[in-house]
């Protein structure tokens, strides 16, 4: 008998290359319980994952963590992902990463960096990232970015400490030379979800942010792209999580296992393969956690007869679970959920008293 | 968003910036324009016009290119619509002039 298969191919490729970080960013999108170095997939498990991602049809891949630069063979994982023809894109804090280890990955045939901002305010930038020298650190590296006429991405997660200050950490993107800023509203998940007292933005916030975000969109238009990941608890419908559970992209972490997105594993009951057992086909098209949500035969009401269902896939699974307590129904998000309104007190929830940093 | 004139000058050598690749996959469908976390589908009217952006010909000489390649089409009519496509592409950072 045939394995099934997926009607769709993937365009993206998540390689959580290490769970190592030396920042402490209290809205970390890792798991509680990281991954240890010795667990690691080596340079060549992870040569062969990309060859087989492009055979998938896997376009791009996004390298990284933890700090892509905490391993020492980064220049040859480059290399394979470049061999396997796609597009990579190092994800990285600044930290641990020199000017001539950039230029090596630039050799290698890296084709685009994005590098995280904590704040345009030093200080604070510093505080968030729990590490001192973080900020001037991450400046340096944007300037050789620049230098070497590779693309530059800067990502700002926006939360309750600098929402106000989204105007200014978008002119220091383009101070920086960015072509692009990724404006991204913390998710709730993982570290994020531990620290949700004291990241949430009121919603007064969340509101003046979105039409800061149009406006500066408007005035900047041709001289940087500004993505936006909107903030979801105060929205009245879901977002369509990683573009469909199983449909678009996928995720390998640190010691292998193969995930529909980062935080797929807080969902109990999924069994998720590891590429150190099997070919990233066979896990794509049959792993047992990739089956468990893809297209819309899982769905309950309200999702099962919604017109919206091809759009947003009923929302995340990971929140539906961490809020709703299943991760069979909607989101919610979604205004149609009858936990809906519970979104709203939890975010009413203020602790301002310090962050749990990430740490293993 | 903006929807000023289209001024783009025939002397203008369009070209993909360093990070912005044109491929080919066929289980993505197709030709595919592959940008800093973005991919772009690229339509075959599009896939015409991007693969003769390599900077070193220009504006003028690409709509010459294609109203030899595509006889019938008035020349105002695809020059219009190449700069309309290469301004759009500027405006994402998908494509720059030289």
């Amino acid at each position: 008998m045939d394995a099934p298969r997926a009607a769709f191919a993937p365009l993206g490729l998540l390689a959580e290359l290490t769970h190592r970080c030396p920042l402490g960013c209290p809205y970390c999108s890792n798991p509680l319980e990281l991954d240890k170095r010795s667990d690691e997939l080596d340079t060549a498990t992870w040569a062969r994952v990309f060859a087989e991602a492009a055979g998938l049809g896997v376009l791009q891949v996004h390298l990284s963590g933890g700090e892509p630069a905490a391993r020492r063979d980064l220049p040859e994982i480059i290399a394979a992902a470049r061999d396997a023809g796609l597009y990579s894109n190092l994800i990285t804090s600044a930290v641990g990463l020199t000017s001539e280890g950039l230029t090596r990955l630039a050799d290698a045939g890296l084709d685009h960096v994005q590098v995280s901002i904590q704040d345009s305010d030093a200080a604070s930038a510093d505080l968030i990232a729990g590490y001192s020298g973080a900020f001037a650190r991450k400046r340096a590296l944007a300037a050789d970015v620049v230098n070497l006429g590779l693309p530059l991405t800067v990502n700002v997660v926006v939360h309750r400490a600098n929402i106000d200050r989204i105007g200014s950490m978008v002119e220091q993107a383009l101070a920086l030379g960015a072509s692009r800023v990724e404006i991204a509203h913390v998710q709730y998940y993982g570290w994020a979800l531990k620290n949700r007292a004291a990241l949430m933005p009121s919603r007064q916030q969340v509101d003046t942010a979105l039409i800061a975000v149009e406006r500066l969109r408007q005035s900047h238009c041709g001289d940087i792209v500004i993505d936006a990941v909107v903030p979801d608890y105060y929205a009245r419908y879901p977002k369509p999580c990683v573009g469909g559970w199983g449909r678009r992209s996928l995720n390998v972490t640190p010691s292998g296992r193969v995930l529909p997105c980062h935080a797929a594993e807080v969902i109990p009951g999924l069994e998720f393969w590891n590429v150190r057992d099997r070919s990233l086909s066979e896990i794509w098209h049959g792993s047992p956690a990739f089956m468990a949500f893809r297209g819309t035969d899982w769905m309950q009401e309200p999702c099962r007869s919604c017109a919206l269902k091809g759009k947003d896939f009923g929302g995340c699974r990971c929140q539906a679970f961490l809020i709703a307590g299943d991760a069979r129904l909607a989101d919610p998000v979604c205004h149609l959920s009858p936990h809906h309104d519970a979104l709203e007190k939890l975010a009413a929830i203020r602790d301002d008293s310090t962050y749990h940093y990430r740490k293993f | 968003m903006n929807a000023a004139p289209v001024s783009i000058s025939d002397d203008a050598k369009p070209r993909l910036p360093r990070g912005v690749r044109l491929t080919h996959n066929e289980a993505q469908g197709g030709w595919v324009l592959l940008a800093p976390e973005r991919v772009f589908k690229a339509d075959p009217v599009a896939h015409e016009i991007l693969k003769r952006c390599t900077g070193a010909t220009t504006l003028a000489e690409i709509v010459d290119d294609l109203v030899r390649t595509f006889a019938g089409a008035p020349r105002d009519r695809i020059r219009t619509d190449v700069a309309a496509l290469l301004a759009g592409l500027a405006d994402k950072k998908l494509l720059e002039f030289g």
